[in-house]
């Protein structure tokens, strides 16, 4: 690390036996600490266990599209695997990631506060959480589910085979789980900042958490109601969705859409967060445009609850409904826009240190405009008519939520992990695997968005033989994205037991969470941090800005 | 194994051209907002690079006008697409007014085609080049997807709802189509070929097939449904049940006992057999019975057809 040599003589000194990670070794300790950085660890390790879950589906479908006919495994089976791959990732793996996590270890760290404002709610959510969690496992590999992620009806209420309504449930859980992480963050950050944090000096990361947890607040219960209903239907016939009975079934892609919309925002937001701290801590520069970078977080949680119904262009929706819904969502492209080209300026006149978490910031940063790109393309009636349900949807949103949301939750992770565990990890392998997975990614996934326009439908386990050697190319890449994901997971590991010790700030970057020692103490702070400059001040670079209080 | 890749789909139809024409140009646009951001993004990182001597005097913090022209001046260019995409969908939208209709009905895992003229196909739909077809479509049991690549289109098909879809096929040929809403088991099986034949060749088949089949139009099959489900029994002109009169009804506007007033649409006339209690014709009694669980898809289009005819045939034949 390049910035390792930045004036770490003043760091504060972790006094022997203070880190939150000495504070008990029992299981016992883990398991009952109200600690929003055990908290935020016991998080880490649960939804590192449901992405390898999730990916081992995604292995299986990969391995077994190489061929149009599918060899490995059945119709039945492949359905089953897409909803695995689906729904663990979505709820398990991407909704709680970068917030549970990082969101949970560094929003009281970077607003100067001891804890979040509930730390036993803190551990409920992750109670509620892994409850959810291992019940969904369960459920969808023993009993098996194939009504994929999305829950359509009355396919899922009337038709689907398998254990619908215990996976139903299983997913109503867990959004008990965000909506208390949610309501635990804006209290915190409305109740909790140090003296002189005021709004204008807060990080973008925590602003960006505060927009996701107005949409954990209100969106998840739309998602709850949704499911309650599925499940009565399925169980007790009530007629809300099926025809036969009544019923409208758009309603249920219009009620599910209202949350999942903004879900997707919830997944890309904190990841937007995260590469607002890379960025400036890369390039040791202010972020240009504050306000504009802050504002647009809430935009985009604002505006994102009235772009559903770009879900059901080919639906049957109503044709002027549908336009309105086009022009909503090209509405809502303007603040991510504005994000892109603030970081781009920022990088401008920096002192760039081109290390693991900027490569990987970078990385999301060009997934994340090609994704967004082609949302606006699909934003697009008459293009949307075309590639609606084809392998452009499927590439689309995987250049958002892996290329966006996992490339930025492995820079977060890069970047704070001397904070979090107090040790340094090889920058090279962190390099190496950032690029790594960059290639990977547009391997995997560029060859479907041609796959789409060229009519491959999603969810389709059999295919027509000319789209084989797009497949082909898709399955390469996807064995290189799984190399990129296994190598932080050994380097990081190794340096647990054989990495150098980090400094305070290893980086030298601003924030409060940097001018406590690594790993922090158990309360954070040994003294009450006093604030009297905005973030990113980069020209005084911290660790010094601390002792101008 | 083919070793080819398929660059670019065929287009067969008009619209298809558009729509591969709108997505190029807009393609064109996209590479100009963000082609900048790459190459600045790249730039940025190699000049300034710390070991790198380079002038860093007054780094900008903000710039209001560079955020106003860059949040407006995209979303501008962007709002002249929205206007020819939604343009385009507008027309695919609005049938011309002589197109020939199809039924179609889906079901787990197949799909049924019902030509006016009686003749009826699975998985496979014959239709004439150079003349508009409209697909009357709806579902038996789950939600489905009629996707026809070839001509950049495709529409949901609800259960217990009419939606439609029309196209023109430009020449003959053999295109695929494919259900693009997940349904199942069997979804990603669940296709067919699209067989678009020269106008003579296609009256032939028509012929043909009808020959073959049942040589009865769909709405004289309708007509001999509604007097073997019992429909004449109260619809019937020798009726003496205060029921409405289905003669010339179709696309007339209904008066309903709330006050409203509703087109007898496909739609209208659906729901008027499967669910008798969705809409009362105002001066009549709800006593009509449901068929919601007597009647497949298929039967209600034949019916619908024999309404649409002018509902005639049972005065013919009637007693």
């Amino acid at each position: 690390m390049t910035a390792a040599a930045v004036d770490t003589e003043r760091e504060p000194e972790e006094i022997e036996g203070t880190s939150y990670l000495r504070a008990g070794y029992s299981l016992r300790s883990w398991l009952l600490t109200t600690d929003h950085k055990r908290i935020a660890i016991l998080y880490l390790l649960s939804i590192t266990f449901f992405f390898a879950i999730a990916a081992v589906a995604a292995a299986l479908i990969r391995l077994d599209l190489i061929t149009p006919e599918g060899d490995l495994l059945s119709n039945e089976g492949y359905n089953r695997a897409f909803s695995i791959h689906g729904i663990m990732m979505v709820w398990f793996f991407l909704i709680p990631s970068i917030p549970n996590t990082i969101g949970n270890f560094m929003i009281p760290l970077m607003i100067g506060a001891r804890d979040l404002a509930f730390p036993r709610l803190n551990l409920l959510s992750w109670y509620i959480f892994i409850v959810a969690g291992i019940f969904a496992l369960f459920v969808v590999v023993a009993g098996g589910v194939d009504t994929g992620w999305t829950f359509y009806t009355p396919l899922t209420t009337m038709y689907a085979n398998g254990a619908v309504v215990a996976t139903v449930l299983a997913v109503f859980i867990s959004g008990f789980s965000t909506i208390l992480t949610g309501l635990n963050f804006i209290v915190t950050i409305h109740k909790l900042r140090a003296p002189g944090m005021t709004w204008s000096r807060l990080p973008l990361f925590v602003w960006s958490h505060y927009a996701v947890s107005i949409i954990f607040v209100l969106a998840t219960p739309v998602l709850a109601i949704t499911l309650l209903l599925v499940a009565a239907e399925r169980v007790f016939g009530i007629g809300v969705f099926d025809p036969s009975l009544g019923g409208d079934p758009l309603l249920f892609q219009h009620l599910f859409w209202f949350y999942s919309h903004p879900a997707v925002y919830i997944m890309v937001l904190p990841a937007m967060g995260v590469v607002s701290e890379l960025i400036t801590a890369g390039a040791h520069k202010k972020i240009f445009g504050y306000w504009f970078v802050a504002y647009a977080s809430i935009a985009i949680a604002v505006i994102g609850f009235l772009v559903w119904g770009h879900h059901m262009f080919v639906s049957g929706q109503s044709v002027l409904a549908s336009t309105a819904f086009s022009f909503l969502s090209i509405a809502v492209a303007v603040p991510s826009a504005i994000k892109v080209y603030n970081w781009t300026a920022t990088l401008y006149k920096g002192d760039v240190a081109l290390d693991a978490p900027l490569l990987y910031a970078m990385g999301f940063i060009g997934l994340f405009v090609a994704g967004g790109l082609t949302g606006l393309m699909l934003a697009m009636l008459a293009i949307d008519v075309h590639v609606h349900d084809t392998y452009f949807v499927v590439a689309h949103f995987h250049y958002i939520m892996v290329g966006g949301s996992v490339t930025a939750f492995f820079g977060a992770l890069h970047y704070w992990w001397p904070k979090i565990t107090g040790r340094l990890y090889n920058e090279v392998l962190g390099r190496i695997s950032a690029l790594l997975m960059i290639v990977g990614f547009n391997l995997t996934f560029f060859p479907q968005f041609m796959l789409g326009y060229e009519g491959m439908p999603r969810r389709y386990h059999v295919y027509p033989q000319e789209f084989q050697v797009l497949q082909v190319f898709s399955s390469a890449g996807a064995g290189m994205l799984a190399v990129a994901y296994l190598m932080p997971l050994t380097y990081l590991l190794w340096s647990l037991r054989s990495g150098a010790r980090a400094p305070a700030n290893p980086w030298g970057a601003t924030g409060l969470e940097w001018t406590t020692s690594s790993p922090p103490p158990k309360h954070n702070f040994t003294e009450q941090p006093v604030v009297v400059r905005g973030p990113y001040d980069y020209p005084l670079a911290h660790p010094r800005s601390r002792q101008d209080a | 194994m083919s070793p080819s890749i398929l660059l670019w789909p065929t287009a067969a139809s008009r619209h298809a051209d558009e729509v591969d024409l709108l997505i190029g140009t807009f393609g064109g646009l996209v590479a100009l907002l963000t082609i900048p951001v790459f190459v600045l993004m790249t730039v940025f990182a190699i000049r300034y690079r710390t070991s790198r001597e380079a002038d860093r005097e007054h780094p900008p913090s903000g710039r209001t006008w560079l955020e106003f022209s860059w949040a407006g001046i995209p979303f501008l260019l962007i709002l002249g697409f929205f206007f020819w995409s939604t343009q385009l969908f507008f027309q695919i939208h609005r049938p011309p007014p002589g197109a020939m209709t199809i039924n179609v009905v889906a079901k787990q895992w197949m799909w049924k085609f019902q030509h006016a003229q009686g003749a009826a196909e699975i998985n496979e739909l014959h239709v004439p080049a150079g003349r508009p077809v409209r697909l009357n479509m709806t579902s038996r049991d789950v939600i489905h997807s009629l996707f026809l690549p070839a001509f950049r289109i495709k529409q949901d098909l609800l259960p217990g709802r009419y939606t439609s879809l029309w196209f023109q096929a430009r020449e003959p040929g053999i295109y695929a189509f494919r259900c693009a809403e997940f349904c199942g088991t069997d979804h990603s099986v669940m296709g067919g070929r699209l067989v678009v034949m020269r106008p003579a060749d296609f009256a032939a088949w028509l012929e043909e097939e009808g020959a073959f089949g049942t040589s009865a139009t769909l709405a004289e099959l309708g007509g001999k449904l509604f007097r073997e489900v019992g429909c004449s029994g109260c619809h019937g002109p020798a009726s003496d049940v205060h029921a409405p009169n289905l003669a010339g009804l179709f696309g007339r506007p209904v008066g309903l006992s709330d006050g409203s007033t509703i087109v007898a649409d496909e739609q209208y006339l659906h729901d008027s057999i499967m669910l008798p209690n969705k809409h009362i014709a105002a001066g009549y009694q709800p006593i009509m019975p449901t068929y919601g669980n007597v009647l497949e898809p298929e039967q209600v289009n034949a019916l619908v057809a024999f309404i649409r005819a002018g509902a005639q045939a049972q005065e013919e034949e009637g007693p």
